[in-house]
């Protein structure tokens, strides 16, 4: 379903060149979410961007079953337009993923149902809080129910109650969409407390290796916090 | 091809509703082309000169200048929200992309050129009746070819510093075709003479707007990926 | 023998060569009837003026190339091919004007060589600004190349237009390349003056080419090895 194949990919030339992906492959299945856990710089966000296609590798190759419309991407930005209010974005990247047009409002409702966002729906997105804009841009990336779903730290900016909530939400949808069978999630974030328990994978990176890729397992937060420490932190 | 259009009027149709809700361009580049002709009206000796002589000149450089700001405009309001890379991972094809911001940018110039026309015959007093759809055609022609590369180059500067100056220069040499293409037929038009006279820049304004806008629908793909 | 070294060799040749026009243009080619001495820049002028299309179209097949191929190389060869034309653009603007003042009057005409030369360097100062605004070396060959296909693409435009301008306003004086009726003594100067110009473009670009493989090189990267 989303598969990465020897992945490798360099910034820049010379003496200052940074290797940001080195060596990364892996295959996921559907009802599969890999965690990624780094620290800052191990590439993260390059390997996240390369998953959508925003970045070509200049070795290696990414396979997702469906291609681009099967993606969606929550990352640092919201990729909202300030001026136009929660539901005219939400149809205008519903359009553009392709969803017909008269399935277009009624899945915006459900997604900003679902969100608690149905209040705020024609509110322009320059007018919600931090918070609420991180909920907007879920919905935009939830509108064309993809089965890969790409998360660069998601929980940055929520606060401990919303936090939660994205975690439930998540655990949701990674068993289930609307067209039945699991999600693949991968989630990358450089907090150990974040996110553990929805993976059913965990890896490693540092300086773009993935240093440690296994199933979770039985493992709790614990466990996984004093294996990063002894592979990344200490190695 | 229907679906290339169909996702290009979507992108065309979502910067035009972005401009009639904050109208901060639009107003700008009207209120910028009325300003110019004024002072186009105050920097010539009408006795020394004849109006119909400077007035082809007149009329394209303000539009060509008024077009800049749009061009600038259209990718900036990409970056708000990073929404441009949002747009590179979406399914939409580079090509889409392209068409939908050039309709968007050639709406935009369209309208004001509309103001200013009316505005630079009120001035300036020239006789445009008979040939008003001539000359229509000509401000289309000649726009339609540098708004294509403007559209591919604001997006070539995005990334960079500078942006809006850097594109003002490397656009430069691309106005001067069509530029003199338009300011002869125009001031053919304006003068009474038959537009056979003009052949020659009208092919010239044809080829030209043919081999940029299938260039620059074809390089566009390598200037917005990172 | 080094790519930098060679390229100094041809350009040493290239300059004899360009010395050499200068003398025969001079000495031994007889005074064309209507211009009179004024027509001997042309010898100089034109070949120039050729070469500063050249480059750019030059500089546009390498881009076109590069967009395909990725290949580094020729990227460096667009650069040089740029920063060359600039050169040859440059000489064409600043003898043009010393040439024209006993002859036209004046410094500046609105002669169409000159015209259109003056837009081409328009066109090479906006591409190496592009160049100098981009960090990431991919990146920055990425943009070069749209930039320099569309420059390609430009110069037959900007020529024509040109062209048309002036063909249609005459002007009392202008130098016009009638080369095809041009006696065979000043078809030989003209013709190996072409040459000297052309060998003076190989030796500047391959000169650049190695300076800024050097560059590289001495910045910690792998540069690709081989000539142009
Ligand atoms: N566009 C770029 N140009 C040059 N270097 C880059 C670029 N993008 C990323 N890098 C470099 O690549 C390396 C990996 O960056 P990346 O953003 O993938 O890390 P990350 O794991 O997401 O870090 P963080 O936790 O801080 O978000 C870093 O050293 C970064 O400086
Ligand atoms: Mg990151």
């Amino acid at each position: 379903m989303l598969s990465a194949e020897g992945l490798r990919h360099a910034f820049g030339e010379g003496r200052g060149q940074v290797v940001a992906l080195d060596g990364v492959s892996f295959d996921l299945t559907s009802g599969q979410t890999l965690a990624i856990f780094g620290p800052n710089g191990a590439g993260k966000t390059t390997l996240l961007k390369v998953l959508a296609g925003l970045i070509h590798p200049q070795v290696g190759s990414v396979h997702v079953t469906g291609g681009r419309r099967a993606i969606g991407w929550i990352g640092h930005q919201s990729h909202l337009y300030e001026h136009l209010t929660v539901r005219e974005n939400l149809l205008f990247w519903a359009a553009l993923y392709g969803v017909p047009a008269a399935r277009r409002g009624p899945r915006a409702a459900e997604v900003l149902g679902r969100l608690g966002m149905a209040r705020r729906a024609d509110q322009p997105v320059w007018s919600l809080s931090r918070g609420l804009a991180q909920r907007a841009a879920i919905a935009k990336a939830l509108i064309h129910d993809p089965s890969v779903l790409l998360l660069d730290e998601p929980f940055t900016g929520l606060d401990l109650a919303a936090a939660a909530e994205l975690r439930a939400l998540l655990g949701e949808l990674r068993v289930g969409g609307a067209a039945g069978g699991g999600r693949v999630l991968v989630l990358a974030t450089h907090n150990v407390d974040e996110g553990v328990e929805l993976a059913t994978d965990v890896a490693f990176q540092r300086r773009g290796r993935f240093v440690h890729f296994a199933p979770r397992g039985g493992r709790g937060p614990a466990e996984i916090a004093e294996a990063y420490r002894r592979a990344v932190v200490d190695g | 091809m229907g679906e290339l259009l169909v996702q290009a009027w979507t992108v065309a149709r979502k910067d035009l509703v972005l401009e009639f809700r904050t109208r901060t361009a639009l107003i700008s580049a009207v209120v910028f082309t009325a300003l110019v002709l004024t002072v186009f009206n105050f920097g010539r000796d009408p006795t020394a000169v004849p109006t119909i002589d400077l007035a082809p000149t007149i009329l394209w450089v303000t539009f060509t200048f008024a077009a800049m700001l749009a061009l600038n405009r259209a990718f900036q309001l990409e970056l708000e929200n990073q929404a441009l890379e949002g747009l590179l991972v979406s399914p939409l094809s580079r090509t889409s992309l392209y068409w939908g911001k050039l309709i968007a940018n050639l709406v935009f110039v369209a309208v004001v050129e509309g103001v200013g026309l009316p505005l630079f015959v009120l001035f300036f007093d020239v006789p445009v009746g008979r040939v008003l759809v001539p000359l229509i055609g000509v401000i289309a022609l000649a726009t339609l070819g540098f708004v294509a590369v403007g559209t591919l180059f604001s997006a070539l500067v995005i990334r960079t510093r500078f942006a809006e100056l850097l594109l003002v220069v490397i656009l430069l040499p691309f106005l001067v075709p069509p530029l003199i293409g338009a300011v002869q037929v125009t001031a053919r038009l304006l003068g009474g003479r038959p537009l056979s006279e003009a052949v020659g820049y009208l092919k010239l304004l044809a080829a030209y707007d043919i081999v940029f806008v299938s260039l620059a629908s074809f390089l566009f793909r390598f200037t917005v990926d990172e | 023998m080094s790519l930098a070294h060679k390229g100094r060799r041809i350009t040493l040749v290239a300059l004899v060569c360009v010395a050499a026009v200068y003398v025969r243009a001079l000495a031994f080619t007889p005074v064309e009837r209507l211009q009179g001495p004024a027509q001997k820049i042309f010898y100089l002028h034109v070949p120039a003026a050729l070469w500063t299309e050249a480059a750019m179209i030059l500089v546009g097949l390498a881009g076109t190339f590069y967009l395909f191929l990725k290949d580094p190389r020729l990227d460096r060869f667009a650069e040089a091919s740029a920063e060359v034309g600039t050169v040859f653009a440059t000489i064409v603007l600043t003898t043009g004007p010393i040439w024209g003042k006993p002859i036209w009057g004046t410094w500046w005409t609105w002669d169409a060589r000159l015209t259109s030369t003056l837009f081409l360097f328009f066109l090479y100062v906006g591409y190496l600004l592009v160049r100098g605004a981009v960090r990431d070396p991919g990146l920055r060959a990425r943009y070069a190349a749209v930039l320099g296909i569309c420059g390609m693409c430009l110069v037959p435009f900007i020529h024509l237009s040109v062209f048309l301008f002036r063909t249609l306003h005459p002007q009392p004086i202008i130098l016009k390349p009638s080369a095809p009726s041009l006696p065979s003594s000043m078809l030989a100067t003209w013709l190996f003056s072409l040459t000297a110009f052309t060998l003076l473009y190989v030796g500047f670009v391959t000169q650049r080419y190695a300076l800024s493989l050097a560059r590289d090189a001495q910045r910690g990267g792998s540069p690709e090895a081989g000539p142009v």
